[in-house]
This record gives C-alpha cells, structure tokens and sequence, in this order.
C-alpha cells in the first residue's frame, strides 16, 4: 500500500454482522497455481498471492495494475488488496477506474501494466478461473430474445458448478415469468435475473459493476436486499462498485475509495467510521493537532475550524465539539482532490465535489 | 454450449433453411420433366427448355438463389455473431461464465459454419444435379445462345452450382465474424461484410480462377469460314485500329469451354498487335453492319476481354461466314493472313477442368476460411 492516508483495518472482526459466516476458510484453501503453468505476465508471483501482510485471506491483489485504452490509462499504477469474506464496496468519482479494475478482476479486460491476482489465479485464465467469479456487468447484460428459463438453461449449459434449485428458487421467489422473454422484463427484473446467473453459478467471489445504477429507487432497494440474501444464504465474498455512497452502506461491511485509480482510504466500515471525527472548535492551524490526528479535511472561517481528522485514540481536547460523520460525508472527504487547506474559506468542507 | 449457439442461431437458420428446403423440393418436384424433356428434344432440348416459362424461371432463381446465399449467410449469421454482443454488452455476460471465450467462440463459429457450409454445399449439389441435363446439351454444343446456353465453366455459372458454394458459404461467415469483431458494431459490419465479399467473389474469377489450374491452348486459321468479325476502333476501312478478330474456336473441346484469351500470332509464335486496318477488307464492305457484340453459338464460351471499351466497336460479318460471298478484297485479304502465317491463338479452360477448378477453388476458399478463423482466435482475447 503506497498511498500514505490508506488505513489498512488490522481487526477481522466486525460488529456488522449480518447473519453470515465470515468465509475465511474458504479462501484458505486455494493452492497457489504452480509456477510453471501460471508465469504469464505477472511480476510479483510470490506464494502470498492470497493472504495479505496480516495474514487476512485476499480475494483480489493488485500491484501496479495499470489498463491503456487507445492511449488513455483508464486505470494507473493501482495496488490494492480486497479481503474475502467481506462484502467489499468499491466507490469512487466517475473516472476513477472502477469499472476497468472490475473488468480486470474478471478476466474481460487484460492487463497493459502490473499484475492482478484473483482467489489466488490470473484472471480469465482459463475454465476454473472463470468458474470461481461471477459477474454481474454494468447495465446487468441479459440476452433480450431468450426466455428467463432459457437464460437458466443457459447457466446450466455455460456452468460445471450450476445450481439449479438454487436458479429456480430465486426465479420464483422474484416472480419472473420462466416464459417471458429477458427483454420484456423491466430493469429491475433484467438484474435480478443477471445476479441470479451470477449466484447460481455458485462462485466464490461474486463481483458487481454498479448494478443498481440504472434502477429506480424502490428496484435498487429490492436489488441490494435480495443480494444480501444471497450473499448470507451461500457465502459469498462480494466485490461491489457504485457511486451511491448509500446503496454500499446499506450491504457493504468494507469499503475501498478508489480515486483516479489509486486507494484513498480502505477499511472495515465500522472502524472507518470509529477512527473518524468531525472536529468543530475556534479557528485553528490543523498543524497544532496532535501526532495521532491526521487531517482528512479542513476548512475555516474567520473565527471556526471544522476538521475530519483520522485517529485510532480517543479526542480529548475540550475545545473541539466532536461529531460522528456520515459514511457519505466520510468517502466524500476522501474523494476531494486532496490539499484541503487550499479550499475557499466559509464554505462547507463537505460540499461540491467535482 | 453448443445449444447456446443453437438457439442464438435459431431464427435465422429457420428462415433460411426453410426457403432453402423449398427451392429444393420445388426442384426435386420439376427435375424429372426436365430430364424427360431432354431425352425426347435431343439437340433441340435447349430450345425447348427455354421456350418453357416454367423452367427458365426455376434455372434462373436456381442461379440467384446459390449465387446470393453465401453472402446472405456471412451477412445475417456471421457479421452479428459476434458485433451484436459487442453492442448489446452481452459479452460480458457470456464471456464471464466458466467456459473460456477461445472455447466459446470455437463453438459458436463452428456450428455457424458448419450449418452455412452444410446449407450451401446441399444447395449447390441440388443445383447442378437440377442443371445436369442442360450443363450436358450445353457440353455437347447444342446452345442455342439463350440463357440456359452458358456453359457452366462462365464465370458466373460456374459460382452458381457444385462445390463452391461449400467453401463460398463457409468463408463468407468467418468473414463476417472476423469484420463484426473488428468493426464491433452490428449494421456496419454487415454491410462492409457484403462489400468484402462481393468483391472477393469479383476478385477470384477475374484474377485467381484463371491459374487454378493450368489453362489449354488451341490454334486456328484464320479462314473465311471461322472469321466472323473484328473489334476495333475508328473507321474501319482506313486510318482505323483493329485491336482483336473474332475467330470461331475449332478445337475439339471448345464447347461449353471458358475462353480467357484469343489472341492473333505470327509464325513464330508472336502476338501480332495492333493489327492492320486492312484487314477489315476480309469482312467485305466496311460499313456493312456495325452493332454490338454478335452472339456465336459455335464458340460457345465467354470472350476474354468482355465488352468493348467505350470508343470501340465490334463488327461482324453481316451474312454467316459460310454463306459470305467470296470478293476479290476478301481472298486478297486472307491469302495476306495465309502467306503470313497468322494464326488464332486461344487460351481456355475446357470442361473438363470444371471439377479441378472447382476443387481448387473451394480448397482456396477454406484456406482463406482458416486464416480468418486463425484471425478470429487471435482477436477475441483482445477484445472486451
């Protein structure tokens, strides 16, 4: 991890649980490919590929993992570790590369630079790789002239792993028409039966590019909800993108911010949000602070200074009226341009971005 | 897997093997009055064939049909294979499963081509065993210049029945793959798949047919019973050019033969070109008769060199050269040809290489097929 403002969360528990088992042992079990078969373009091909420095399990492993398209780099010198066993959001401003590193992560795009490891193997390497990720695409793909039933035959027939009781409970229980076509289900129904694909095939790491973007609220609720219930219900790592701080909040228990392709902050979001405070006192130089208080965000008016500050300690000084930020505001701080002291006095910290 | 590529092929297939299956059982339905029709008409069978609506027709839609169809399958199966995922994102769905998408691909391709190659290569068969009794009356130099006079060796003829269409179809579907991987958009790959296509199917005729096979030679004199006319341009008498005679091919398998070139040589060998105006003198009065190419039913094959140029004109005897009455400056003429040992030299496939050339050509076809394919391969790990 190279970016300096990267807390890493050392703890593997988290009082967020939600009904599930943390899949430790799972990810465990994967033996490391042999090196002789795997050699393609990796730099860092070490036996750590799926445990990370606190030996948490990885599901993915980034290191200088970097994607050209036509000349633009869409995704630059990124390196990141996703534990698994997490439900991990991954947010970011437009642009960032979360899409791209997504893609990489499933094997539809290849690395122009570094390397990106996932439960342990190359990316759309072959059969078995594929067969431990699911994809839900951006825009949740289905094929609009085959039937609801025809895209379960189509799991079935693409997927060694294919649970079918599992394909067909869902498709009742959300009340699709195994007979109607996937282009005339609404966009709600189109992405369920895309996370039904994606669940069904029974992967260990089930990776969604911001599938609830396009769906109105009450679609996008359901969407998240029913996710969750697979997700308790088969035990998945999940890797999901989105802009809507909102949405994660709701079914995310880790959270990567991904800025212009590097990680701003990442964690478990319980302790993102217990080590961060929003300081609010008489005008003062955030330099006086003490060493453990380091300043996400300032801002200052002529006579107050409101702080987001990250410590790990308790804050004492009784100057300051401390308050909880919102996860929201918390990415939102992450995701400013960085240089905080140079935003305009009396506006704010927290307000338009971009 | 390969039920996927079954039921995304569905539709399409149903509406082309449907109307496939129909012109096929309308042929098998009309094929024995035909055959009847030739045993009975002898030599005027060609006559009598193309004096019946009925039959005419069917040849004519027969020939359309096998020359049209591997384009329309490299067009509406090949070109969206691949370029509608690309353009519906449904790649991302299919290429995320646990098949890898070389395996994918192999599947999709495959049973796409095979079904297309499968699909034309019965049609072709259908259509030369339909067409047997008229390629054979052909053959034996009973045309009568109509329509189902072409010898199956012509250019366009020869696309139209037997093997080829096998090799056409199977190419024109990896073409249209290949061009829907590189264009990546559904419309535009079909069309610039049609344009590819069309002008490859130009390109072989005229420029790789020819040499698929090594072309027969023949000599004739040139007499006042095999001169029927010269072309040329300018006035014919005097000051004018003669670019080329028109001589009756008398070698014995000239029927039903594709000619590539005829061409007037010396003695030694050497093609005499521009030839002198003179010669217009052999025909008779100059002006006697200036119209376009004449048909010559004794030659039976295609001139090299098709039409005219712009500027140019064909003259033709005006009375058949047999009947031509013989003047002074018409044997003053060809006693110069004779004296001058000018000869008629052709260049032509006879048909008897109709079955190697068709070998060869569809050989060249799935070659190019390979290579696409190879293409193809290589491609679609780079797309995403």
């Amino acid at each position: 991890m190279n970016t300096p403002n990267a807390p890493t969360d050392g703890a593997g528990t988290t009082a967020r649980t939600r009904g599930r088992a943390i899949l430790r042992a799972a990810a465990t079990g994967t033996p490391d490919p042999p090196p002789g078969l795997d050699a393609a373009a990796d730099t860092d091909d070490t036996d750590t590929d799926t445990v990370d420095a606190d030996g948490r399990d990885v599901a993915l492993r980034a290191r200088g993992l970097g994607k050209r398209y036509r000349g633009r780099w869409a995704l630059s010198q990124c390196d990141l570790d996703i534990p698994a066993g997490r439900v991990v959001g991954l947010v970011g401003p437009n642009g960032a590369g979360k899409s791209t590193l997504l893609n990489l992560a499933v094997g539809m795009l290849t690395p122009t630079a570094g390397s990106v490891r996932v439960l342990g193997g190359r990316p759309g390497s072959g059969a078995a790789q594929l067969a431990k990720v699911g994809f839900v695409a951006q825009d949740t793909p289905t094929y609009p002239r085959l039937s609801v039933a025809e895209h379960l035959r189509l799991g079935a027939a693409l997927n060694p792993g294919w649970d079918d009781a599992v394909a067909r409970e869902r498709v009742e229980r959300l009340g699709l028409d195994p007979a109607a076509r996937a282009g005339t289900l609404s966009g709600g129904q189109r992405a369920q039966l895309a996370l039904t694909l994606g669940v069904a095939k029974r992967p260990r790491l089930l990776v969604l590019d911001e599938p609830v973007a396009s769906l109105d609220p009450l679609a996008r609720r359901e969407f998240l909800a029913d996710l969750m219930t697979a997700v308790a219900e088969h035990e998945l790592s999940v890797l999901m993108s989105s802009h809507l701080v909102s949405d994660l909040e709701r079914v995310c228990d880790h959270l990567v911010v991904l800025v212009a392709s590097r990680v701003r902050v990442a964690g478990d979001i319980d302790r993102l949000l217990a080590t961060h405070h929003r300081l609010t006192g008489p005008r003062r130089d955030p330099a006086t602070l003490p060493a453990d208080q380091q300043v996400i965000t300032a801002s200052h008016t002529d006579r107050q200074s409101t702080l987001l500050v990250r410590t790990d300690g308790p804050v004492h000084d009784p100057a300051w009226t401390r308050g909880q930020p919102s996860l929201e505001d918390l990415v939102l701080a992450y995701m400013r341009p960085t240089a905080p002291e140079t935003a305009p006095a009396g506006r704010p910290t927290l307000e338009a971005l971009r | 897997m390969i039920w996927l590529s079954w039921r995304q092929l569905r539709t399409q297939a149903a509406v082309v093997l449907t109307a496939l299956a129909a012109l096929a059982i309308t042929l098998a339905a009309t094929r024995g009055q035909l055959s009847h029709l030739a045993a009975s008409a002898g030599e005027g069978f060609l006559d009598a064939a193309g004096a019946r609506r009925a039959d005419s027709w069917l040849y004519l839609v027969t020939l359309v049909v096998v020359l049209v169809t591997p384009g329309v399958l490299g067009v509406f199966w090949g070109a969206p294979l691949v370029a509608r995922e690309l353009e519906a994102g449904t790649h991302r769905l299919a290429w995320t499963q646990s098949v890898t998408r070389t395996r994918w691909l192999a599947t999709r391709l495959g049973v796409s081509t095979l079904a297309a190659a499968a699909a034309a290569g019965v049609l072709g068969q259908v259509a030369r065993w339909w067409c047997a009794p008229i390629d054979t009356a052909v053959r034996a130099g009973h045309g009568n210049g109509g329509l189902l006079s072409q010898p199956r060796m012509s250019p366009v003829i020869f696309d139209a029945r037997g093997l080829v269409p096998l090799g056409y179809a199977a190419f024109a579907v990896v073409l249209g793959v290949t061009v829907g991987m590189l264009v990546r958009r559904t419309v535009p790959a079909m069309a610039l798949t049609l344009a590819v296509y069309v002008a490859v199917q130009i390109a072989v005729p005229l420029l790789v047919r020819p040499h698929l096979a090594s072309p027969s030679h023949a000599t004739s004199a040139i007499t006042a019973d095999t001169l029927h006319g010269f072309r040329g341009s300018g006035p014919p008498d005097a000051g004018g050019r003669i670019d080329a005679l028109m001589v009756d091919v008398t070698a014995a398998d000239a029927a039903g033969a594709w000619m590539l070139s005829s061409r007037t040589v010396d003695a030694a060998g050497k093609v005499v070109s521009p030839l002198p105006s003179t010669l217009a003198d052999c025909l008779g009065v100059p002006d006697r008769a200036v119209g376009p190419d004449p048909v010559d039913p004794a030659a039976g094959g295609v001139r090299a060199g098709g039409l005219p140029p712009r500027g140019e004109r064909v003259v033709a005897g005006g009375p058949a050269p047999a009947e031509r009455q013989a003047g002074t400056r018409e044997k003053a003429c060809f006693a110069a040809i004779a004296q001058r040992g000018w000869q008629q030299k052709v260049t032509y496939h006879p048909d008897s290489h109709y079955w190697p050339l068709q070998g060869a050509e569809t050989g060249l076809y799935l070659a190019l097929t390979t290579l696409l394919a190879a293409l193809c391969f290589w491609r679609i790990r780079r797309l995403s």
